[in-house]
C-alpha cells in the first residue's frame, strides 16, 4: 500500500467528520464526528511517520527519524480522552437542563 | 505748559469714573457739579493751551510707550497744535454748555440714571479729546472707537425701548464698517511708512509721487472710516436714527463734535490727501452727493430732530466737499461755525421738546413764538446762520467752501448752491411751522407750555452769540478781512498749500458768487416763511414728496440688499452647512461605525453550527491562500 | 559660574503642587472642605506663579527655571521642563483662571465635591505640564492628563445631553491625540540620537514626502484642540453641556494648548512644511473666522454663541501664527492670555444668568439691565473686550495680529477684518436681546439677581485686568519677547 492510500483514507475520514459536524444537530453525533476528525489526523501522522522512518533507515540503519510523529499521536489521544470526558460531562449537563441533545437549542450564546 | 496737556482728557476721565462708579450714591446736584465741572476744568486748560499754541508753541507730549515690539513702536502721545487746539476749544466749550443744559433737561431721570448719563457724556468727551489730541493714528483710533462706543451707549440710553437700542446698534455697526477701513489704512501705513506718528508719516509721504497707489489706497480706506463716523454716503443712515438719544446728546455728539471726527482726521492727514487727487475727487463727489441727498430728505421730514439730523448730514457733506477741493481751512472753519449753530438748533429743539412734553412732530406745534421767547429768538438766529445769510457765521464758512468748489469745478458750485437753497428752505419751513402760526397741539400741552429754566436758556444765548460772531475770525480778503483762522492754521496745512495750484478768483467773480448764493437763499427763506407760517404742510405727502419723506427708501434698500441676504446666509450656514454638512459628516462617521457594528453583530447568531461552518470556510480559505498565493 | 541646582524649580512646583493637592482633594469627603481646599490651593498656585515673575534673571545663580532629569533613559526621554516667557504667560493664565473659576462658582454646589475639585486640580496640573514640557513624551503625557479629567468632569456634572457631547469631545480629541502620538513616534525615530527632546526634534531629518504627512498629523491634533474650522464641531456641544466651571477652563485655558503647541512643537519642528502649507492654513483660519462669526449670529443659547465667538478669535490667532512675523506672534502671545481672561468673564456672566433666571436661551431673556445693572455693566465690559475695543486688553492682541497678517497679505487681512464688523453685530445683538428692552414675560416674577461676593470679586478682577492690560500692555509684551525672539532665530537658522 502506498502512502496515497493512507492519505485518501485520512482525507475521507476527515471530510466525513467535517460534514458530520456541520450538518448534524445531535450533539453526540457531532462529538463522534470530531473524534473521527482527530483520528483521521492520527492516521495520517502514523502513516507519514512510518514513511519517513522507512526512508531514513534505508539510508542509515541507526537513524531514529520519523518517530516524533508517533509520539504526537499519543499526545493527541490523551488530549482527545480529556476532551471526551469534559465534553460528555457538558452534554450530560445540557441534557439535564434542556432535555435535548439538539445544538440549535443552545443558541443563547449570543445573549 | 506741556505738562498740562494730559490734564485735558484726565478731567473728563475722572468725572466718568466718579459718576460711573458712585452712581448709586450721588445726588443729582453732585452729579451735575462733577459732570459739568470736569468739562469746565478741561475748557480752562484748553484755553491756556490755545494761548500757548497761538504764540507758536505747538507741543507733542509722550506719556509712555504703548506698543513697543521689535519693529513697531507706538507711543501713547498727545499732540497739541493749531488744528487740535481749535477742536479742543470747540469740544470742551460746546461740551460744557451742553453738560450744563443737560443738568436741567435730564432732570426727570432717577439719580442713578442721571449719573449714568453724565458718566457716558464725560466718557464721550474723554474719547473725543483723545481723538483730537492723539499724536499718532493709533491714539486717534482709540478715541475714534471710544466716541463710537459712547454714541452707542447714549443713543441707547433709554434701553427699555427696543427701537432706540436698534438705532444704537445700527450706529455702532455702521461705525464699525468705517473702522474696518480705518484699521486697514493703519496697517498699510505701518507697512509702508513704518510708523503711525503724524510727523513721521507726513514727512515720509511728502516725497512720494502724486497718486501713488499706496497713498490712494490709504486715503480711500481712511475716507471709508470717515464716511462711517461722519455719516456720509453710503454709511449715513445711522445718524438720523441716532436721534433716539436724549436731545443734548444729539447736539453734542451727533452735530457738534463726534460726527466732525472724519473732517478732523482728513484735515489732519491733509498732505496724504493732497498727494492723492484721485481720492480728493472721490471725497468731493461723495460729500456733494451726501449734501444734496440729505437736503432733499430734510425737505419733507416732520420730526423736528430728524430735520436737524438730515441738515447735519448735509452740512457734513459740505465740509467733505471743502476737503475734497483742498479748502482744508474752509472745512475746519465750517466745522467750528456748524458746531455753534447746530448745537444751538438742537438745544433749541430740545427746549421745544421739553416744553411740549416730548412731542417731536412739528405738525402738532406752531405759534410757539410767544410762549418760548428765548428759544424762539435763539432758534431764529441759528436758522439764519445755517442758511448762510451775512454777517452770521454760516455765511463765511459756507461761502469759503463754495468759492473753493467753484475754482475746482463749476458743477460742484452749482449743485452746492442748490443744496444751500434747499437748506434755507427746509430750515425756515421748520422754523415757520414750529414757531409761527397757530398752536396745533392739545389743550393740555398748551396749558403747560413754558420757557425752559435758566440752565437751558443760558447755553442757548451763549451759543446764539457765538453763532453770530464766530464768522468774524474768517473774513475773507475780498470783504476786507484778513482771515485770521487761515493764518492761525497755516502751519498745519503748509505742506498741502505748497503742493496745490493757487486759484485766485478775482473779486468781481467772488462778489457774483456770494450774491447769487445769498440771494437765492434769501428768496428761499421768504418763500418758506410766507408759505408755512399760514398754511403748514400737514397732510400726508404723496408722489415724489412721499419718496422724500421715506428717505428715498435707502434703509429699505440696505435691508433688502445687504442685511437680509447676510442673515439668510448666516441661517444657511448654521442650519445646513454646520448641522448637516460638517457636523453631519462627523456624526456620520459615528453613525457608520455604529451601523457597521450592528451589522457585524448579526454574524454572532449563537448557532454553534454556523460558527463551525465559518471556521471551516476560514480554514479552507487560508488553505487555498497558502497553496496558491505565494 | 554654573547656576546651582535648587531643591525644586518653579515649573516643577507649579506642576506638582496642583497634582498633589488634587489627589488630596479626592480624600476630603465632608461638606465644603474639598471646595475650600481647592480654592486655597488655587490661590497658592497663583502666589507661586506671581512670585516666579520676579525671578526671571535669577538663573545666573540658581537654576530656578529649567529642569531636566532622566525619565525613561532607555528610550531617550527625559523629564525636561522649561520656564520661558511663553510658558510663564500661559502658566500665569492657568494660575489666574482657576481661582477665578472657583471663586465665581463658589455658590454652586456640585455633588461629590471631592471628585469634582480633585479632577479640576488634576486638570490644572496637566495644563501646567503641557505649557512647560520640553520633551515630546512628557508633553504628550500631560496633554492627555489635561484631557481625561475634563472628560469625567463634563460627563458626570454636565447638562442633559452631556454623554453625547462629551463622547464627541473625547473621540475628537482622542483621535487627535493618537495622530499626535504617531507623529511623535515617527519624528522620534528620525532624530539623530533617538531622543524625545524638543531640540532633538528640531534636528530630526524627515524626508520631504513623509514630512508632509507628519506635519498634518501634528497639525490636525492641534487644530482639533484649538479648534479651527472645520475641526470645531465638538466645541459648541462640549461648551454647552459642560458645567460652566469646566467650560471656563476649556475655553479659557485648554484651547490655548493647541495654539501653544503650534508655536512650540509644530512650526519649529517642521519649518519647511509650515512654509509650504501656511497659505492653506491661513485661508482655512480666515474662512473659519467668518464662518464662526456668521454662526454666532444665529445662536440662541448664550453658551453656544460664546463658543462660536471663541472659534472666530482662535481662527485669527492661528492665522497670525502662520503669517510668521514678529508682530503677529507678539499679538498671539498677549491674546492667548487676554482671550482666556475675557472669555472667563463672559462665562461667569452666563453662569450668573443661568443660576438666577434658570435659562441661557436668548429668546427667554430680556430687559435684564433694569433689574440687574451690575451684571449688565460687567457683561458690557466683557463683551466690549470681546470685540476688541481699544483700551481693552484684547485690542492690543488683535491689532498686532491683524498687523502681522497684513504683512503677510493684504487681501486676506481685509477679509479677516470683516470679522470685527460681524463680531459687533452678534455681540450687540446679544446685549440688546438679553439686557435691553422690556423684561421678558417669563421673567416677570424674578427680582434682582443674587450674584454672590465670589463672582463679583472675580468679575471685578477681570475688569481691572482688561483695562490694565489694555492701557499698558508693555509688561506682557516684554514677558514673551524671549520666546518670540527664539522662535524667529530658530526659523532663520533652519
Amino acid at each position: 500500500m502506498t502512502i496515497q492510500h493512507y492519505i485518501f483514507l485520512a482525507v475521507a475520514l476527515f471530510s466525513i467528520g467535517v460534514i458530520g459536524v456541520l450538518t448534524r444537530r445531535n450533539i453526540i453525533i457531532i462529538f463522534m464526528c470530531i473524534e473521527l476528525m482527530l483520528n483521521a489526523v492520527n492516521l495520517l501522522l502514523v502513516a507519514f511517520s512510518k514513511m519517513h522512518s522507512l526512508a531514513a533507515t534505508a539510508a542509515d540503519a541507526a537513524s531514529k527519524a520519523g518517530t516524533e510523529g508517533q509520539i504526537f499521536v499519543f499526545f493527541i489521544m490523551v488530549v482527545a480522552a480529556a476532551e471526551v470526558s469534559v465534553g460528555l460531562a457538558i452534554i450530560v449537563m445540557m441534557y439535564r437542563n434542556t432535555h435535548s441533545v439538539d445544538v440549535n437549542f443552545l443558541n443563547r450564546l449570543k445573549h | 505748559m506741556s505738562n498740562l496737556v494730559y490734564l485735558v482728557p484726565l478731567f473728563p476721565l475722572i468725572g466718568f469714573l466718579i459718576n460711573g462708579l458712585a452712581r448709586n450714591s450721588l445726588s443729582k446736584g453732585m452729579t451735575s457739579v462733577i459732570g459739568s465741572g470736569v468739562i469746565l476744568a478741561s475748557f480752562v486748560v484748553s484755553i491756556l493751551l490755545f494761548l500757548q499754541v497761538k504764540e507758536g508753541n505747538a507741543v507733542t507730549v509722550t506719556l509712555f510707550d504703548f506698543i513697543n515690539t521689535g519693529k513697531l513702536s507706538i507711543p501713547f502721545s498727545f499732540q497739541v497744535d493749531q488744528l487740535s487746539s481749535i477742536f479742543l476749544l470747540v469740544i470742551t466749550g460746546v461740551g460744557f454748555l451742553i453738560h450744563l443744559y443737560s443738568t436741567a433737561y435730564m432732570h426727570e431721570e432717577s439719580n442713578a440714571h442721571f449719573a449714568r448719563y453724565f458718566a457716558y457724556l464725560n466718557l464721550f468727551v474723554f474719547s473725543m479729546l483723545l481723538l483730537v489730541m492723539g499724536g499718532n493714528y493709533l491714539i486717534m483710533f482709540i478715541g475714534w472707537e471710544g466716541v463710537g462706543l459712547c454714541s452707542y451707549l447714549l443713543i441707547g440710553y433709554w434701553f427699555k425701548n427696543n427701537d432706540y437700542s436698534n438705532a444704537a446698534k445700527k450706529a455702532f455697526i455702521m461705525n464699525r464698517i468705517g473702522d474696518f477701513g480705518f484699521l486697514l489704512a493703519l496697517f498699510w501705513m505701518i507697512q509702508h511708512f513704518g510708523s503711525l506718528t503724524f510727523g513721521e508719516v507726513f514727512a515720509r509721504a511728502d516725497g512720494m509721487n502724486m497718486n501713488d497707489t499706496v497713498l490712494v489706497g490709504i486715503t480711500l480706506l481712511l475716507f471709508l472710516g470717515a464716511t462711517g463716523k461722519s455719516a456720509q454716503i453710503p454709511l449715513y443712515t445711522w445718524l438720523p436714527d441716532a436721534m433716539a438719544g436724549p436731545t443734548p446728546v444729539s447736539a453734542l455728539i451727533h452735530a457738534a463734535t463726534m460726527v466732525t471726527a472724519g473732517i478732523y482726521m482728513i484735515a489732519r492727514s491733509n498732505i496724504l490727501y493732497t498727494l492723492a487727487p484721485v481720492t480728493q475727487g472721490v471725497v468731493a463727489v461723495i460729500g456733494l452727493a451726501t449734501a444734496i441727498l440729505a437736503a432733499t430728505i430734510a425737505l419733507k421730514q416732520n420730526d423736528i430732530k430728524k430735520v436737524l439730523a438730515y441738515s447735519t448730514v448735509s452740512q457734513l457733506g459740505y465740509m467733505f466737499l471743502g476737503l475734497g477741493v483742498g479748502a482744508y481751512t474752509g472745512a475746519v472753519f465750517h466745522v467750528m461755525t456748524h458746531a455753534f449753530f447746530k448745537a444751538l438748533l438742537f438745544l433749541g429743539a430740545g427746549s421745544v421738546i421739553h416744553a411740549m412734553h416730548h412731542e417731536q412732530d412739528i405738525r402738532n406745534m406752531g405759534g410757539l413764538k410767544k410762549h418760548l421767547p428765548v428759544t424762539h429768538w435763539t432758534f431764529l438766529i441759528g436758522c439764519i446762520a445755517i442758511a448762510g445769510i451775512p454777517p452770521l457765521s454760516g455765511f463765511f464758512s459756507k461761502d469759503e467752501i463754495l468759492a473753493a468748489a467753484f475754482s475746482a469745478n463749476v458743477v460742484y458750485w452749482v449743485i452746492g448752491v442748490l443744496g444751500a437753497v434747499m437748506t434755507a428752505f427746509y430750515m425756515f419751513r421748520l422754523y415757520a411751522t414750529t414757531f409761527l402760526g397757530k398752536f396745533r397741539g392739545t389743550h393740555e400741552q398748551e396749558h403747560h407750555l413754558h420757557e425752559s429754566p435758566a440752565a437751558m436758556t443760558w447755553p442757548l444765548i451763549i451759543l446764539a452769540v457765538l453763532s453770530v460772531v464766530a464768522g468774524f475770525v474768517g473774513i475773507p480778503a475780498v470783504l476786507g478781512g484778513s482771515h485770521e483762522l487761515q493764518q492761525f492754521l497755516a502751519p498745519v496745512f503748509a505742506g498741502s498749500v505748497k503742493l496745490q495750484e493757487a486759484h485766485h478768483l478775482d473779486h468781481a467773480t467772488e462778489y457774483i458768487l456770494m450774491g447769487a448764493s445769498v440771494g437765492a437763499a434769501a428768496l428761499a427763506i421768504l418763500y418758506a416763511v410766507s408759505r408755512f407760517s399760514k398754511k403748514p404742510d400737514l397732510e400726508e405727502a404723496s408722489g415724489f414728496g412721499k419718496l422724500l419723506q421715506n428717505k428715498w427708501y435707502v434703509d429699505e434698500l440696505y435691508d433688502a440688499v445687504i442685511v437680509k441676504p447676510l442673515r439668510g446666509m448666516s441661517a444657511f450656514l448654521n442650519n445646513v452647512v454646520e448641522k448637516l454638512g460638517i457636523d453631519g459628516a462627523v456624526n456620520g462617521v459615528g453613525k457608520l461605525v455604529h451601523y457597521g457594528a450592528r451589522q457585524l453583530r448579526l454574524l454572532q447568531s449563537g448557532q454553534v453550527g454556523i460558527y463551525l461552518l465559518m471556521m471551516v470556510i476560514a480554514a479552507f480559505v487560508l488553505f487555498i491562500i497558502q497553496l496558491f498565493v505565494k | 559660574m554654573d547656576p546651582k541646582d535648587v531643591l525644586i524649580t518653579f515649573p516643577e512646583l507649579l506642576l506638582w503642587f496642583p497634582l498633589i493637592s488634587g489627589l488630596i482633594a479626592f480624600t476630603l469627603k465632608n461638606g465644603n472642605s474639598a471646595k475650600n481646599w481647592a480654592v486655597t490651593s488655587s490661590f497658592i498656585s497663583l502666589a507661586i506663579a506671581v512670585t516666579s515673575l520676579f525671578f526671571m534673571d535669577s538663573g545666573k545663580y540658581f537654576n530656578l527655571n529649567n529642569v531636566s532629569y532622566y525619565w525613561m533613559p532607555s528610550i531617550g526621554s527625559s523629564f525636561a521642563l522649561k520656564y520661558d516667557g511663553m510658558a510663564r504667560l500661559l502658566v500665569m493664565l492657568n494660575a489666574v483662571a482657576f481661582p477665578l473659576v472657583f471663586l465665581s462658582t463658589y455658590k454652586q454646589n456640585y455633588k461629590n465635591p471631592n471628585s469634582f475639585y480633585g479632577l479640576m486640580l488634576l486638570t490644572q496640573a496637566g495644563l501646567a505640564g503641557v505649557f512647560c514640557a520640553m520633551d515630546a513624551l512628557v508633553f504628550y503625557f500631560f496633554w492627555e492628563l489635561a484631557l481625561i479629567p475634563v472628560y469625567f468632569l463634563s460627563s458626570i456634572w454636565g447638562g442633559e445631553r452631556r454623554i453625547q457631547a462629551t463622547f464627541k469631545f473625547f473621540v475628537y480629541t482622542f483621535a487627535g491625540s493618537l495622530l499626535l502620538l504617531v507623529g511623535i513616534i515617527y519624528v522620534y525615530l528620525r532624530t539623530p540620537e533617538q531622543s524625545f527632546s524638543l531640540n532633538a526634534f528640531m534636528q530630526a531629518s524627515i524626508p520631504a514626502v513623509q514630512g508632509k504627512f507628519i506635519f498634518w498629523l501634528f497639525f490636525i491634533a492641534f487644530a482639533i484642540k484649538m479648534p479651527i474650522f472645520p475641526f470645531h464641531t465638538w466645541q459648541p456641544d462640549a461648551y454647552e453641556q459642560s458645567p460652566t466651571g469646566v467650560t471656563m477652563i476649556l475655553s479659557g485655558v485648554m484651547v490655548k494648548m493647541g495654539i501653544y503647541a503650534v508655536i512650540r512643537w509644530l512650526i519649529p519642528v517642521f519649518p519647511a512644511q509650515t512654509a509650504a502649507f501656511a497659505d492653506l492654513i491661513i485661508w482655512l483660519s480666515v474662512i473659519g473666522m467668518l464662518y464662526a462669526s456668521f454662526l454666532a449670529w444665529q445662536q440662541n443659547d448664550l453658551k453656544r454663541l460664546i463658543a462660536y465667538s471663541s472659534i472666530a478669535h482662535i481662527g485669527l490667532m492661528c492665522a497670525a501664527i502662520f503669517a510668521r512675523n514678529e508682530s503677529g506672534l507678539d499679538g498671539v502671545m498677549v491674546q492667548m492670555f487676554n482671550h482666556g481672561v475675557n472669555v472667563i468673564a463672559l462665562w461667569i456672566v452666563v453662569e450668573l444668568i443661568e443660576r438666577n433666571y434658570g435659562t441661557r436661551k436668548i429668546s427667554e431673556l430680556g430687559g435684564l439691565a433694569a433689574t440687574a445693572p451690575t451684571l449688565t455693566v460687567f457683561l458690557v465690559v466683557a463683551a466690549l473686550a470681546n470685540i476688541a475695543l481699544p483700551l481693552t486688553n484684547a485690542f492690543i492682541g488683535e491689532f498686532l495680529m491683524f498687523n502681522g497678517l497684513f504683512e503677510y497679505g493684504k487681501a486676506v487681512t481685509a477679509i479677516a477684518l470683516v470679522s470685527i464688523i460681524l463680531a459687533a453685530v452678534y455681540t450687540l445683538n446679544m446685549i440688546q436681546k438679553v439686557f435691553y428692552g422690556e423684561a421678558n414675560m417669563s421673567l416677570a416674577g424674578v427680582g434682582a439677581p443674587v450674584l454672590g461676593k465670589g463672582a463679583i470679586t472675580a468679575l471685578a478682577v477681570i475688569v481691572v485686568i482688561i483695562f490694565a492690560a489694555g492701557v499698558y500692555p508693555r509688561p506682557m509684551l516684554e514677558l514673551t519677547q524671549d520666546s518670540v525672539n527664539l522662535f524667529f532665530n530658530k526659523l532663520k537658522g533652519l
